[in-house]
């Protein structure tokens, strides 16, 4: 008889369970997805505790004066070394104390320099940064114990620290001698390539919260576009017949796909830009003159999938988040075919890669919110920087010896700032 | 070949686009020095300019190509970029040959497919959409939009009982095929009391036929009059008919009064199913002058236009809540705009002008109206104590109107239209 009692109660309590995970269900959220990054949950860990910071105290010139001059580079795509310098001066990651530092920072505004136009130029930043290297180098013994290796540097330039915005210059000069032992935090990312070293973390380009928040529609709304980009195909200024911008893959893009229904398409710059993304199932983000592009985070922020055209690319945080289950890659000589390649995803995929999307840790994890919040880009950045420690002993240099060279590259670089 | 290099590197002259002066052109100090081979070679590209000047694309990239076409080795995939205009499928051809063996570059790098320079823009022979892909991808939209919907689906659905007046006149089919479609597109289960004046007649019960829901017809003996006036009183002694109807079936759902001239949301039908016991949501009134006006001369319309857009855009009837979501009060439909100029009979083409509060902008719970119901609420009246004649809104309805709960953000959304158009008296609407 008390077996079966107990029996009778062990049902009970499996039913009360089923049914509670069944109302659990029905309650009225966007389903999401938790993901498990290649190394686990990793984009809700805490970065606090498990690394220190020492900033650098430079002379007002290498970052107040530069902005007091041009209040525009707090909007742009590069704004991120900006905010991140902002951040580190008030997180809890911050110590006052050298010489328990796990890593330094430096804060030089190299992307501040900007056309009328808003464009940045890197001809000086080589100059900034040496100079800037030189100045912590001689006031401080912490760079000459290692050359840089347990410094970071964020350069958010085109090419990150091979400053040029031009793809060949940039090779040419490759990345900055003083910075080939240091940890660079950059936008820029193609794997096999000069201006991506190793050990770097990649972050997404700036992309102004409040802004996209503004913009939101409600979720009810129906996705009723199939592919969605709006920007350049043909960069008629400088490539006027197509074929170096962007190694042909926009143009490739139109001319195959320009008549149809199905891709939304063009070069207009609508004020609906925003609401629109939210309103498609994919939206594409090829390659420009580099590789990346805000594109990625307004997708995802948005909820629509990326369609990533760039061969080779590394996307931000890719330790952290598993890229390949969240977009669609598509190599560059398949463009022609991207109507069948995208048609050809089951359904089941695409309500997977929505529900991932619709994660809040992701979206957060691709923003710079100011103040900083938990899980956002800044965390994620600490995050890759704590995965780093504890540092090899190799980096440890002796006093006194000398692995960079200090006069290597262009003559140019080597007039003083 | 350093002429060539030279042309090359006017197209690396990279953005900013305006900025050309600044990145420094390594190759064209190399002009300086005067030889022959250099003036002729400047000769030959002046001419080529020329030529291009005369026929429109750049032709000098043409000779070079053709001249030198193996020997230009600087980047990969050299395809014809100058044919892409003038044939496809020369461009097609080239698609299907594929990568040279070896780029060699000074811009290449080992262990990488990427390389940097000049590349083809790969078209395919068809560049057209493929209607299967087509239906496919609408296939994955509306996957897409189901999943949508389905986050926001209602818990427990109730049954929409829809109250519809009618009679037969010109427009009648019209008004009512659009009442038809819009309660067939609800996901909800629907009854439909269609109440009309004169009598069951066979036009009426044609169409209501094609809903495919299930309908409860009644006739009301009483002819429509043919002035409005008229109209709207015997209309809600229509309705009122209908309610008794649900009270003696004791139909269980929620009950709201589509009148067959108006516009339904389909989010609408969504939002009643919160309602407790009596909801309010809010009309947009689209009051129109009737057609000879408008057809005046265009300067007359702009004006009006303009006057138009001075005033308030669409007047809106409904609850009106206060800073704390609460009902404080009711918008109504100001008619002093519309002073002597407004319709009285059926078939004037002046505006026709709602009543204060229109009842197609309340829903009730059909347990209001049912008799022995222990929990129904002490505020409403019992349906039988209400009479026929003094009946103007359903507010009437209720003993204590503050306990309406507005609906759709508290009055803010507007879920359906109020329109009244009817057609001359003697007017046919087209048979079949």
């Amino acid at each position: 008889m008390e077996i079966r009692n107990w029996i009778f109660a062990l049902i009970l309590c499996h039913a009360a369970l089923v049914l509670t995970s069944c109302a659990v269900e029905l309650a009225r959220s966007p389903p999401t997805e938790r993901i498990s990054g290649s190394a686990g949950d990793v984009l809700e860990d805490d970065p606090v505790g498990r690394l220190k910071v020492f900033v650098y105290e430079l002379p007002s010139k290498y970052n107040k004066k530069i902005l007091q001059k041009d209040q525009r580079c707090l909007n742009h795509m590069f704004a991120a070394e900006i905010y991140m310098h902002r951040f580190l001066l008030s997180s809890p990651v911050r110590t006052l104390n050298p010489a328990e530092a796990d890593w330094f920072y430096t804060p030089v505004y190299t992307t501040c320099d900007l056309t009328p136009n808003g464009l940045p130029l890197p001809f000086k930043s080589p100059r900034m940064m040496r100079s800037a290297i030189q100045l912590i180098s001689s006031n401080w013994p912490y760079w000459n114990r290692t050359e840089g290796a347990d410094h970071f540097f964020v350069v958010p330039h085109d090419f990150g620290a091979c400053f040029h915005y031009q793809e060949e210059k940039a090779i040419e000069r490759g990345i900055l001698t003083m910075l080939r032992r240091a940890t660079l935090v950059q936008t820029f990312g193609q794997r096999n390539h000069v201006c991506l070293k190793e050990g770097s973390i990649t972050v997404p380009p700036y992309a102004p919260p409040q802004k996209m928040q503004s913009h939101l529609i409600p979720e009810r709304t129906p996705r009723a576009i199939f592919v969605y980009f709006r920007g350049l195909f043909y960069d008629v200024g400088n490539d006027p017949e197509g074929g170096y911008y962007a190694r042909g893959a926009r143009a490739a893009v139109w001319e195959n796909f320009k008549d149809n229904p199905l891709f939304d398409i063009s070069t207009e710059h609508p004020t609906t830009y925003y609401e629109d993304m939210q309103r498609a199932v994919f939206c594409l983000c090829p390659l420009g003159w580099a590789p990346w592009s805000p594109r990625l985070v307004e997708a995802v922020v948005f909820g629509c999938i990326p369609v990533i055209i760039a061969d080779d690319i590394v996307l931000p945080f890719a330790d952290a988040i598993p890229w390949e289950e969240i977009g669609v890659f598509v190599d560059e000589k398949d463009v022609p075919n991207l109507d069948t390649i995208l048609t050809s995803i089951p359904p089941e995929i695409i309500l997977r890669k929505q529900r991932l999307l619709a994660n809040p840790s992701m979206k957060q994890a691709m923003l710079f919110p100011q103040p900083a919040q938990p899980g956002d880009a800044f965390h994620q950045v600490l995050n890759g920087l704590a995965r780093k420690l504890p540092h090899d002993k190799s980096i440890y240099l002796a006093p006194g010896e000398k692995v960079l060279n200090w006069t290597a590259g262009p003559l140019g670089d080597l007039k003083p700032w | 070949m350093m002429k060539l290099s030279a042309l090359q590197q006017s197209y690396l002259n990279r953005r900013p686009g305006s900025f050309r002066g600044a990145a420094p052109l390594d190759s064209s100090a190399d002009g300086a020095n005067k030889s022959p081979a250099a003036v002729f070679w400047l000769v030959l590209h002046g001419l080529c300019c020329l030529i291009s000047l005369v026929l429109g694309f750049r032709f000098s990239r043409l000779v070079f190509f053709f001249i030198f076409s193996t020997s230009i080795t600087t980047n990969t995939n050299h395809f014809m970029a100058p044919f892409r205009q003038l044939t496809t499928t020369t461009t097609a051809a080239d698609v299907a040959s594929d990568l040279p063996s070896n780029p060699v570059g000074d811009a290449a790098l080992n262990g990488t497919r990427v390389v940097v320079g000049r590349h083809g823009i790969r078209i395919r022979p068809w560049p057209h959409p493929d209607p299967i892909e087509v239906m496919k991808a609408h296939q994955i939209i509306e996957r897409v939009q189901r999943e949508q919907r389905n986050q926001f689906v209602v818990k427990n659905p109730r049954t929409v009982i829809a109250v519809t007046p009618t009679y037969v006149r010109t427009f009648q089919t019209l008004h009512l095929t659009g009442v038809v479609h819009s309660l067939m597109l609800v996901p909800y289960d629907v009854v439909w009391i269609v109440v009309e004046a004169g009598g069951v007649t066979n036009e009426t019960a044609a169409i209501i036929s094609k809903s495919g829901v299930k309908t409860i017809h009644i006739g009301v003996d009483e002819k429509m009059p043919n002035t409005w006036e008229g109209r709207h009183k015997l209309e809600a002694k229509m309705r009122l008919r209908a309610l008794r109807v649900v009270r003696e079936k004791r139909l269980d759902g929620i009950v709201m009064f589509a009148d067959d001239s108006n516009v339904h949301s389909m989010e609408l039908f969504d939002e009643i199913q919160s309602t407790k016991w009596f909801g309010a949501v809010s009309i947009g009134i689209l009051a129109h002058s009737g057609g000879a006006e408008e057809l005046s001369s265009f300067a007359a319309v702009e004006k009006e236009v303009e006057e138009k857009e001075k005033k308030q855009a669409i007047p809106v009837q409904g609850p009106a809540c206060n800073a704390s979501s609460k009902l404080a009060g009711w918008h109504t439909f100001d008619p002093q705009p519309y002073e002597g100029n407004s319709a009285i009979f059926i078939d004037d083409r002046a505006t026709v002008l709602p009543m204060k509060l229109e009842w197609a902008g309340f829903v009730l719970n059909s347990r209001l109206l049912w008799k022995d119901v222990e929990d129904k609420p002490h505020w409403s009246r019992d349906l039988d104590s209400v009479v026929d004649d003094d009946i103007e809104s359903p507010l009437s309805l209720l003993k204590d109107p503050s306990m309406v709960e507005p609906l759709g953000s508290c009055g803010k959304q507007v879920l359906l239209w109020w329109l009244r158009v009817e057609a001359r008296a003697d007017s046919k609407f087209p048979a079949g």
